[in-house]
């Protein structure tokens, strides 16, 4: 029986948000993506956590009324969470569309909830958060200037539409006053196996924290860290400009991006053989596994993904890799079977998968590898 | 088990090293671990924001009374303590005091220094603030050679002018 291609499937729901897959951009194999988002709230209601039905409700409705006249927003979509099914939620929740609180509870996320995807830019805006609403940019790689000017565009067309809360002295007014002033947190999600492996990773984060920067997992607050996947943004909002934040950020990261490719040719240097054989046997268990669990294949891939970025597994390309990322999480594989899968069965569902891509477009001949690392360790 | 370095102290981490392709894992005592620069692996503690209002309150702030009510959304101060979270834009003004010694050890400072959002019926007063940040930005644009940034910004300087 031929499997069933979990893409063709994912016509069903909308196919927005994935366009960072590519791995366009600056240093693509360390550096995922990038997003920029702005917390903004109207003026006349309660913030997110005490807004009313009456109150959330009003608030979406001045966007869906105004998104029309706002160019960055073109040909979008407004997606209604409170009356999207579970499973497509978790969709949007898994491509980092949606929060965590949008994505809602046993009993579904608040009425007036939504999120608008832009049919033209990689932006969207998720109404009625914490904040009522939060304007996103997500693009591939480390692009940072380029992620802040489409979400800046957007924030002022947006702006001439609807009435933000503006302050004089503390700045745009947002529930959490960790976000108050520019509303920025602009963040980079960095792939760091190499300063993990050679135990540097906690002085270097350390060393963003004490130069205003914070770091979280793949999922954003709250998250814990999987495969080696760190979020790093700006921590503080208030006293300087959004430039400033931005061009801050993408400094301290281009920093770690050397200190993580000093690692990476010291495991090189000092430890190639023990470097090279587990890299080849993650690759090995992705290609030939029968079960993987989200965990496990988060870990497996982190192996192979350095393997790709030090040029050790040839035909083999990050976005194949960011793409086996995505679509084996549990809600994606669920709607490419069709149906709920309990967890053993997500598991065998998920190797089948990978070892399909790993077929189709990641084969790496293993005689051409043989001679690679025979060649690189005289 | 003793440290394996100064082989006195009891051992408290182990210190994963690769050297000559070999792994080898070391049980260290404090002391040797912090000199061989082991860091904590628990990393920086992210401490809840409820925590560190609450506090605050022990320190010599402008005292806010726990009773104080956002005349908008009715969000009592104590409520806000618990929470960390503001009801509403007026909260701001109501809890201004407490908020700026809050804001001062949150984002260094109070100023927000950023975008100047120019409300859908502007005075002339929040006009020409926002001109003048727009001119800053533009200023930045420039010396940063983001000449098509620079051009929009130069558009929306020219719709605010008065001709």
């Amino acid at each position: 029986m031929k499997a069933r291609d979990p893409i063709e499937d994912l016509t069903a729901v909308p196919d927005f948000g994935l366009g960072w897959l590519d791995a366009s951009g600056d240093h693509t194999d360390m550096v995922l993506s990038t997003r920029v988002r702005l917390a903004r709230n109207l003026q006349g209601h309660a913030f997110g956590p005490r807004a009313r039905v009456n109150d959330r409700e009003a608030v979406l409705e001045q966007v869906r009324e105004a998104k029309g006249r706002v160019g960055p927003l073109g040909g979008s979509t407004v997606v209604n969470l409170s009356s999207l099914d579970t499973r497509s939620r978790r969709i949007l929740h898994e491509r980092r569309l949606i929060s965590r609180e949008l994505l809602g509870d046993q009993s579904g996320p608040a009425r007036g909830t939504a999120v608008v995807l832009s049919g033209k830019q990689p932006l969207s805006v998720m109404v009625n958060e914490e904040d009522h609403l939060r304007l996103q940019s997500l693009v591939a790689g480390l692009r940072l200037q380029e992620a802040w000017s489409l979400v800046d565009r957007l924030d002022e067309e947006l702006g001439q539409q609807v009435p933000y809360a503006f302050h004089h002295e503390f700045g745009f007014l947002t529930s959490c006053p960790t976000n108050v002033g520019t509303g920025v947190r602009a963040s980079v999600l960095m792939h760091l196996p190499g300063l993990v492996l050679t135990k540097e990773i906690g002085k270097v984060l350390q060393g963003l924290t004490q130069v205003g920067l914070t770091f979280r997992g793949l999922y954003g607050e709250g998250s814990e860290v999987v495969g080696n996947f760190f979020q790093v943004s700006n921590q503080a909002t208030l006293g300087k400009s959004e430039e400033d934040l931005v061009d801050h950020l993408d400094q301290m990261v281009r920093r770690v991006i050397q200190f993580e490719t000093h690692a990476r040719q010291v495991l090189l240097r000092d430890a190639r053989a023990v470097t090279e054989d587990k890299i080849s046997r993650a690759y090995g268990l992705l290609r030939y596994a029968r079960t993987l669990s989200f965990e496990e294949l988060m870990n497996l891939l982190s192996g192979v993904r350095l393997g790709t970025s030090l040029k050790l597994l040839p035909g083999l390309r990050v976005y194949t890799l960011n793409k086996l990322m995505i679509f084996t999480q549990p809600a994606h594989l669920e709607q490419a079977a069709g149906r709920d899968l309990p967890p053993q069965e997500s598991d065998a569902h998920r190797a089948a998968y990978v070892r399909r891509v790993l077929a189709t477009e990641g084969d790496v001949d293993p005689d051409n590898f043989r001679d690679d690392v025979a060649g690189d360790l005289q | 088990m003793v440290c394996e370095i100064c082989g006195q102290r009891d051992s408290v981490t182990k210190l994963t090293e690769v050297i000559n392709n070999q792994v080898t894992v070391r049980n260290l005592c404090e002391q040797c671990a912090a000199e061989k620069g082991v860091e904590n692996e628990e990393g920086p503690v992210n401490f809840p924001l409820s925590e560190f209002l609450a506090q605050m309150g022990e320190a010599p702030e402008p005292h806010t009374s726990s009773e104080a009510t956002c005349g908008f959304c009715g969000l009592a101060f104590a409520a806000f303590r618990e929470t960390g979270r503001l009801g509403c834009p007026h909260c701001y003004a109501t809890f201004e005091t407490h908020l700026r010694g809050l804001l001062r050890r949150i984002h260094g400072g109070t100023q927000h220094v950023g975008k100047v959002y120019l409300p859908l019926d502007p005075t002339a007063p929040e006009r020409a603030k926002r001109l003048e940040g727009l001119r800053r930005r533009l200023r930045r644009a420039v010396d940063s050679e983001d000449f098509e940034r620079a051009a929009e910004i130069r558009d929306l300087i020219r719709s605010l002018e008065p001709t």
